[in-house]
């Protein structure tokens, strides 16, 4: 399946990775500010910029084949759909106990506690249909979404 | 002093409604003009460390920033303008000398922009580059002085040569004042289009041997980087003797730009000062130039045409007639608006003379002694667009090398603070969190698209001009009027004035 890949020698640690997953999991995906100043709770980005001067790369889940993350639920909310391969989490069965998390092998998941606690990831952007946000956002094009 | 009496030169301006305090700008700007004051949950910044190099700008995901000149109207008069007001502070400050980046930016004559190509009409069609075919190969070296064949099938020995499928060529910027992923990007975008890049007074990084056929390896006074290796890596030798942004100075790379790459690359320790001499300390003649290129032949086999770079001064024409004569196989003139990465700023400003002068002197004056063949030249310094190319072609130029259009295409913003090693678009810095944002893939693309589109709108120019090849332009005068130019400056150029 196509993954999204970072490329750590060419990220700049500039983080509009982060800023386009929030608005792709938005209720306005073609409107920034917006989302950014409209929306509350803001949602959390699902993709995060690890750093540590000067390497920095762009992490998100890595829609794994034996995706650990679903053993793990208790609840079935998280699944890999045997299809796409794409790990989402159904957030109204999520109870929020956060044992993905700790089956999690690459730290990919966040929590969530805005409203209902619910474990937060990326989900390709599944819904929008077309290249991850962040990848077709990335300015150096040190996000690429590929079959490997 | 408590009191700096400088003022901001930008003022950074920050739409609130738009901003969404991302802290992009923060992360992207080394000058530290944007902070995020915790306290206050909000993006704030200073303009007096803004070098307007847009980096914040282009970047910034809800286009809530602009840099404009701050609006302080200093009492100035036309002696007394800010800027001179201000370099004075500078260096009342500081009691140093003014150093600067980039080319010669004060208002002298661009005379390209005085210059206009001509057109067919009527008497002689011209051609549509789309339907018929359109040459613009050239061949950079000496000319044999005759042709000869036996048997249909030519038996002259050529001289080496470089040959180029577009009269355009990366100039000479060091690995050192500009960043490895910025010669990754020329050296692609060279073999892609098939041309050459320059490494400057570098050396040659070992991941670029690679690149070598398409590779004009310098050797300047300091020596830098320079080996049997090296020489033999590139696919021609080019001796530099001056730069036309900094004639009869020399070069000084401080020693925090001096990383284990660059040092390597270099060959000299880790953190020392890379000092290139004012002059070379073996050159003192046309004789011993002579010998310094017969010597690079030598080691080289006699497989490599070997050039000399010269900053455009006073007597230029004479001093290439005796660079024709010592040996070389192309001389590159560069005028005084070529750009650096480091310069004093009144060297900068005031030596030199204009590259198109002193291109039209030298073509004349080798045609007068019947030694033009002898060498090909190579124009630098100050090509905007495919319309200088052309211009600089007509007047006598064999090809010509484009340095900071070159660094455009990569992302640079003109900002002038080469020098100061915060290149904020990965170019003119040795910074691993700065050099990191130029990605070569994306640069070699877009070096590679320019030259690409100039030479589109090369052969649209032939074609108008009734020109199916580049080699019938070359040197071919006739084809430009002067406007605006005195009778002096028309004589000079060698050109007609527009009407005639
Ligand atoms: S957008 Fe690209 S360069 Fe910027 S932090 Fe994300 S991955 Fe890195
Ligand atoms: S969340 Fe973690 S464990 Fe689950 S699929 Fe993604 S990377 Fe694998
Ligand atoms: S990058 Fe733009 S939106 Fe983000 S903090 Fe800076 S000005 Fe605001
Ligand atoms: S120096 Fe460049 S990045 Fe920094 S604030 Fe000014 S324009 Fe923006």
């Amino acid at each position: 399946m196509k993954r999204v890949y970072a490329k750590e020698e060419y990220c700049v640690g500039c983080r509009v990775c982060e800023v386009h997953c929030i608005v792709a999991h938005s209720d306005y995906k073609n409107d920034i500010v917006k989302a950014f100043k409209k929306q509350n709770p803001r949602p959390l980005p699902r993709i995060l910029v690890e750093e540590n001067r000067p390497i920095s790369f762009a992490l998100q889940c890595r829609h794994c084949e034996d995706a650990p993350c679903t053993k793990a639920c208790i609840t079935g909310a998280m699944q890999k759909d045997p299809e796409t391969g794409v790990v989402t989490n159904e957030e109204s069965r999520c109870v929020g106990c956060w044992t993905c998390i700790l089956a999690c092998p690459y730290g990919a998941i966040s929590r969530n506690e805005q409203g209902k606690k619910v474990a937060s990831k990326c989900d390709l952007c599944s819904d929008l249909g077309y290249t991850p946000a962040c990848v077709k956002n990335c300015p150096n094009n040190a996000l690429v979404f590929e079959e490997r | 002093m408590s009191l700096d009496l400088l003022t901001p030169e930008f003022l950074i301006e920050r739409d609130r409604n738009r901003c969404i305090d991302c802290q992009v700008c923060v992360r992207q700007c080394a000058n530290e003009a944007h902070s995020f004051d915790a306290e206050e949950e909000k993006v704030v910044s200073k303009d007096e460390k803004c070098v307007a190099c847009q980096r914040c700008v282009v970047m910034c995901p809800t286009h809530a920033l602009s840099i404009r000149r701050f609006p302080l109207e200093f009492r100035e008069n036309a002696l007394w303008t800010g800027r001179t007001i201000k370099d004075i502070y500078k260096q009342a400050a500081t009691g140093g000398i003014l150093s600067t980046g980039m080319g010669n930016d004060k208002p002298y004559p661009i005379y390209w922009d005085h210059m206009l190509l001509n057109a067919s009409q009527v008497t002689n069609p011209s051609i549509d580059p789309l339907r018929e075919p359109m040459e613009l190969k050239t061949f950079i070296g000496r000319k044999p002085e005759k042709l000869e064949f036996k048997e249909g099938k030519l038996i002259t020995k050529l001289p080496p040569r470089m040959e180029l499928d577009v009269p355009i060529l990366f100039s000479a910027m060091s690995f050192g004042s500009i960043s490895l992923n910025a010669h990754k990007s020329l050296a692609r975008a060279s073999q892609q289009e098939g041309t050459f890049w320059n490494t400057g007074e570098g050396g040659l990084h070992k991941d670029l041997y690679q690149y070598g056929g398409n590779t004009i390896v310098q050797v300047a006074s300091g020596r830098f980087g320079v080996d049997p290796e090296y020489l033999n890596a590139g696919a021609a030798i080019e001796i530099k003797i001056g730069q036309g942004a900094k004639p009869g100075i020399g070069g000084h790379l401080p020693g925090e730009k001096v990383n284990w790459e660059v040092s390597e690359t270099r060959m000299i320790p880790e953190g020392t000062d890379a000092i290139s001499p004012a002059p070379h300390h073996d050159i003192y003649s046309i004789e011993d130039l002579h010998q310094l290129i017969f010597s690079l032949k030598e080691a080289t086999n006699y497989k490599k045409p070997v050039g000399v770079k010269i900053a455009a001064v006073h007597n230029v024409a004479a001093i290439a007639s005796g660079i024709a004569r010592a040996g070389a196989d192309f001389i590159t003139i560069d005028g005084f608006r070529g750009g650096t990465g480091s310069a004093p700023l009144r060297t900068r400003d005031s030596v030199g003379i204009p590259i198109e002068l002193a291109l039209a002197a030298v073509d004349t004056r080798l045609r007068d002694e019947g030694i033009r063949g002898l060498v090909s030249i190579i124009s630098a310094s100050s090509i905007r667009n495919s319309s200088d190319v052309v211009k600089a072609i007509a007047l006598g130029a064999d090809a010509v090398y484009i340095g900071t259009a070159a660094l455009i295409s990569l992302g640079c913003h003109m900002c002038q603070k080469c020098n100061t090693g915060k290149c904020n678009w990965g170019i003119a810095t040795q910074d691993p969190n700065l050099t990191k944002r130029l990605n070569p893939e994306i640069g070699a693309e877009r070096a590679a698209n320019l030259i690409r589109a100039w030479k589109h709108e090369i052969k649209e120019m032939l074609g108008g001009m009734g020109i199916n090849a580049l080699e019938s332009l070359r040197g071919n005068r006739l084809m430009l009027r002067g406007v605006w130019l005195s009778d002096r400056d028309l004589n000079i150029l060698g050109i007609k004035a527009a009407g005639e």
